[in-house]
C-alpha cells in the first residue's frame, strides 16, 4: 500500500473509531473469556469440593451448569462480537474503503 | 443381537482413559469379526466422496483453487467444515469414553477444547483474512524477512502437522480394525489412499466437502444418540445422572450403590497439580488458534466478515457437540455398563467394556439404535478421521509447496503450475510418510502425540502469529528467536514429562525431569518473552524495515484494503 493512502486512511476518524472501538471489545471479550475459563480450571485445581457440591438435594452438582455455562458463554460473546461486527465495523469499514479511493 | 454379540467379541483390550486426553485410540486391540452394515454404509461414505473429489477436480485449475477453493466457501459452510476439521474421532470416542470412566473430568477436556474459538474470532480470524492468501505463515511474515519466518512457520507447521498426523494414523488404524475386523495395516493404507486421492485431485475443494458432510454426519448421529438417552430418562439430566451415580462403580462406598455421587459429578483425580490444570488449559485454549490446518480455513471466505461468520457458527456446533458427548457418555454409563452382551466380564462390571472405554460410543449407538445405527456411527468415525487427516496433509503439504518452494527457493517467482504440482508431490510423500509412521508406531502409546501438537502450535504458531498481528515492536530476529524458543521448549519438555518419560519411555516412575503434563505454560512464557527481548534489542537495519511495516500492515488487516479477494470463478 502506498504510504499517501495508509496515512490518508489513518487520519480518517472514521478508521480511528473503527480500530478503537474494535481493538476495545475485541481484547475485552477475550479477556472476559480468559477470566470464566481461567476462573472454572481454578476451581478444578483448587476448589474441587465446591464443584461437586449437589445443587439442593439432588444429583446434579454445581460443576455440571457451571461447565455448561463456559459452553455457552464462548458461543454468547462469540455472538456478541459477531453482531457488534455485523452492524458497526462493516459500515465503518465500507466507508473507509470508499473515502480512501 | 446375538451376533452382534458374536461381532464384538474379543474386543477387549487396554484402551483406557489416557487416549482420551489425546484424540488416539491407543493399546493393544484384537482384531473383530467383520461388521458388514459398517463396511456397506462406509463405502457409501467413499464413493460419495470420490464423487465429490472428481467434481471439485475439474475446477480446481489454480493455486487458489487448490489452496482456499478460491475464497468461494460460504460462512455457513466454513463453519461446518471448521467443525469437520475439529472434532476428531477422539474428541468423539475419546470424550464419550472419558466421560464414560471418570464422569465430570470429561466435560474439562470438552471446555479447554473449546474456548480457543472466542479468541480466535476476537484477535485473529479477520486480521488473519485480511494479510493473507493460502497459509498462515502469509500472515506471519507479511512485514519481514521472508526466507527466515517461512522457514519457522513451516517448520511449526510440519512438526504439528506430523504429530497430529501420527496420533490420527495410528487411531484409524486400531479403530477400524476394532469396528470392522480389518488388518491394522490395511486400515492404514485405505487412510493414506483416500486421503492421498482426496488433496492432491480435489485440493481444498473436496477437502471441504468432505469435512462439510462429515461435520452434519456426526452432529446427526451424536444429537440421535443423545436424544434416544434423553428419551429413556423422560428428558430429565437429573434421573440419567442419579441412574449413572447408582451403578457407576466409584461411586459405590462401602459396597453401597450411589454412595459416593461426587465421584463422577465432580472433578476427579485426572487433574490433581494446579499448575498442570493450568498448562494444559493454556495449552488447549491457545493450541487452537496456532493448528495450522484450522487457520488455513479461514482463506477460503470471500472476505473478513465471512471469516468472522464461520467461526461463529463453528463454535457453536463445537459446543453443542461437546454437551453431547457429555450426554452420550453418561448414557453409556447407564446403557452400556449395565448390558453383559457390551462387557467381557459382567462380573467386573463398567471397566470390562469390549473393546475399551473408546468403545462406550459405539456400543451405545449398540443399544440405543441397533445395528443399522451400529453401522452409520462407525462409519461416521471412519470418515471423521478421514476428514481431519486431509486438511493435516493439505495443510502440511501447503507449506512445503507455498512456504517453502514458492517463497523460500523460488523467491516469491515461482511458476503456478510448477507450484500446485510441488504441493501435489508433498501430499503424496506426507501421505507416504504417515503411512509408513503409523505402521511404526502401532504398538506404540502415541497419546501424547495430540497433546504435544496443542502444545507446540500454542508456543510456536500463535506467539509468532498473535505478535505479528497486533506489536509494531516485533523484528525477523524476535520472531525467529522467540519461536523457535518456544518450538524447541514445547518439545522438549513433552518428552521430559511424566506422560513420554515414563508412561511412554518406560523410565521409573517419579524420574521425570520436567514434573508436569503439559509444558505450555513455560513454552508459551519463553516464546513470547523472546519475542520481546530479541526484538527490543535488535538494532538491525532489517529491524527499522520491520517496525516501518507495521503501519501499512495494520490499516489493512483492519480495513481489507488490499487484499486477497474471492477468486471464484
Amino acid at each position: 500500500m502506498a504510504a499517501a493512502s495508509v496515512e490518508k486512511i489513518t487520519q480518517n476518524p472514521k478508521y480511528q473509531e473503527l480500530v478503537r472501538s474494535r481493538a476495545s471489545l475485541g481484547w475485552m471479550l477475550t479477556v472476559v473469556m480468559l477470566v470464566i475459563y481461567l476462573g472454572f480450571i481454578a476451581l478444578v485445581a483448587w476448589n474441587k469440593p465446591l464443584l461437586a457440591t449437589p445443587i439442593g438435594g439432588a444429583i446434579t452438582t454445581w460443576g455440571i451448569p457451571i461447565g455448561l455455562f463456559v459452553i455457552v458463554s464462548a458461543f454468547v460473546l462469540t455472538g456478541i462480537y459477531v453482531v457488534k461486527a455485523n452492524a458497526k465495523y462493516d459500515t465503518l469499514t465500507r466507508q473507509i474503503v470508499e473515502e480512501s479511493k | 443381537m446375538s451376533r452382534l454379540n458374536a461381532l464384538l467379541l474379543g474386543a477387549c483390550g487396554a484402551l483406557v482413559s489416557s487416549a482420551a486426553l489425546a484424540d488416539a485410540v491407543s493399546g493393544a486391540v484384537q482384531k473383530q469379526a467383520t461388521n458388514w452394515a459398517a463396511i456397506g454404509m462406509f463405502v457409501a461414505f467413499v464413493l460419495l466422496t470420490l464423487g465429490i473429489t472428481y467434481w471439485a477436480a475439474r475446477q480446481t485449475r489454480s493455486a487458489a483453487q487448490f489452496y482456499t477453493a478460491g475464497g468461494g466457501i460460504t460462512g455457513f459452510q466454513n463453519g461446518l467444515a471448521i467443525a469437520g476439521d475439529y472434532m476428531s474421532a477422539a474428541s468423539f470416542l475419546g470424550i464419550s469414553g472419558l466421560v464414560y470412566l471418570s464422569g465430570y473430568d470429561g466435560l474439562i477436556y470438552s471446555v479447554g477444547w473449546l474456548v480457543g474459538w472466542p479468541v480466535v474470532t476476537f484477535l485473529i480470524a479477520e486480521p488473519l483474512r485480511n494479510l493473507g492468501k493460502f497459509t498462515f505463515a502469509d500472515v506471519a511474515s507479511f512485514r519481514f524477512s521472508q526466507t527466515p519466518i517461512r522457514v519457522l512457520a513451516a517448520c511449526g507447521t510440519l512438526v504439528t502437522v506430523a504429530f497430529y498426523l501420527i496420533a490420527q494414523m495410528v487411531g484409524a488404524g486400531k479403530l477400524i480394525q476394532l469396528l470392522f475386523g480389518m488388518d491394522y495395516m490395511w486400515a492404514v493404507f485405505i487412510v493414506g489412499a483416500l486421503m492421498i486421492i482426496y488433496v492432491t485431485f480435489g485440493g481444498m475443494v473436496a477437502t471441504t466437502w468432505v469435512q462439510i458432510i462429515k461435520a452434519c454426519l456426526l452432529l446427526a448421529g451424536a444429537s440421535f444418540m443423545a436424544f434416544m438417552v434423553l428419551v429413556k430418562f423422560g428428558f430429565s439430566p437429573e434421573a440419567l445422572f442419579a441412574k449413572a451415580v447408582e451403578v457407576h462403580p466409584k461411586t459405590a462406598a462401602n459396597g453401597v450403590a450411589g454412595a459416593n455421587p461426587s465421584a463422577i459429578m465432580g472433578p476427579g483425580s485426572l487433574i490433581s497439580n494446579p499448575l498442570s490444570a493450568i498448562s494444559l488449559g493454556l495449552a488447549l485454549m491457545f493450541g487452537t488458534a496456532g493448528l495450522p490446518h484450522i487457520l488455513m480455513r479461514f482463506f477460503t471466505v470471500a472476505d473478513a466478515k465471512a471469516a468472522r461468520k464461520s467461526v461463529f457458527y463453528a463454535t457453536g456446533f463445537i459446543g453443542y457437540f461437546y454437551i453431547l458427548t457429555f450426554i452420550i457418555g453418561f448414557g453409556a454409563i447407564t446403557l452400556v455398563s449395565t448390558n453383559p452382551e457390551f462387557l467381557t466380564d459382567p462380573a467386573k462390571g463398567l471397566a470390562a467394556i469390549k473393546g475399551g472405554s473408546n468403545m462406550a460410543a459405539i456400543h451405545l449407538a449398540n443399544a440405543v439404535g441397533g445395528n443399522i445405527f451400529l453401522g452409520f456411527i462407525s462409519a461416521v468415525a471412519f470418515a471423521t478421521i478421514l476428514a481431519v487427516v486431509s486438511g493435516l496433509t493439505l495443510a502440511g503439504a501447503s507449506a512445503i509447496s507455498h512456504d517453502l518452494y514458492a517463497t523460500v527457493v523460488k523467491k516469491g517467482k515461482a511458476n503456478e503450475q510448477d507450484e500446485i504440482r510441488i504441493s501435489k508431490m508433498a501430499t503424496v510423500v506426507l501421505g507416504v510418510v504417515a503411512v509408513v509412521l503409523g505402521i511404526v508406531f502401532e504398538n506404540q502409546n502415541v497419546a501424547f502425540m495430540v497433546g504435544l501438537a496443542f502444545s507446540i502450535a500454542a508456543s510456536c504458531n500463535f506467539p509468532v502469529l498473535l505478535m505479528s498481528i497486533f506489536w509494531s515492536g516485533m523484528t525477523t530476529r524476535g520472531a525467529v528467536i522467540g519461536g523457535f524458543l518456544g518450538l524447541i521448549s514445547a518439545l522438549v519438555g513433552v518428552v521430559l514429562s511424566p506422560g513420554v518419560w515414563e508412561a511412554a519411555l518406560g523410565n521409573p516412575k517419579g524420574s521425570a525431569p520436567f514434573p508436569y503434563d503439559n509444558p505450555a505454560l513455560f513454552s508459551m512464557a519463553l516464546a513470547f518473552g523472546g519475542i520481546w527481548l530479541f526484538s527490543k534489542l535488535d538494532t538491525s537495519k532489517r529491524a527499522a524495515e520491520d517496525r516501518a511495516g507495521f503501519l501499512p500492515q495494520y490499516v489493512r488487516s483492519q480495513t481489507g484494503i488490499g487484499a486477497a479477494g474471492a477468486a471464484s470463478h
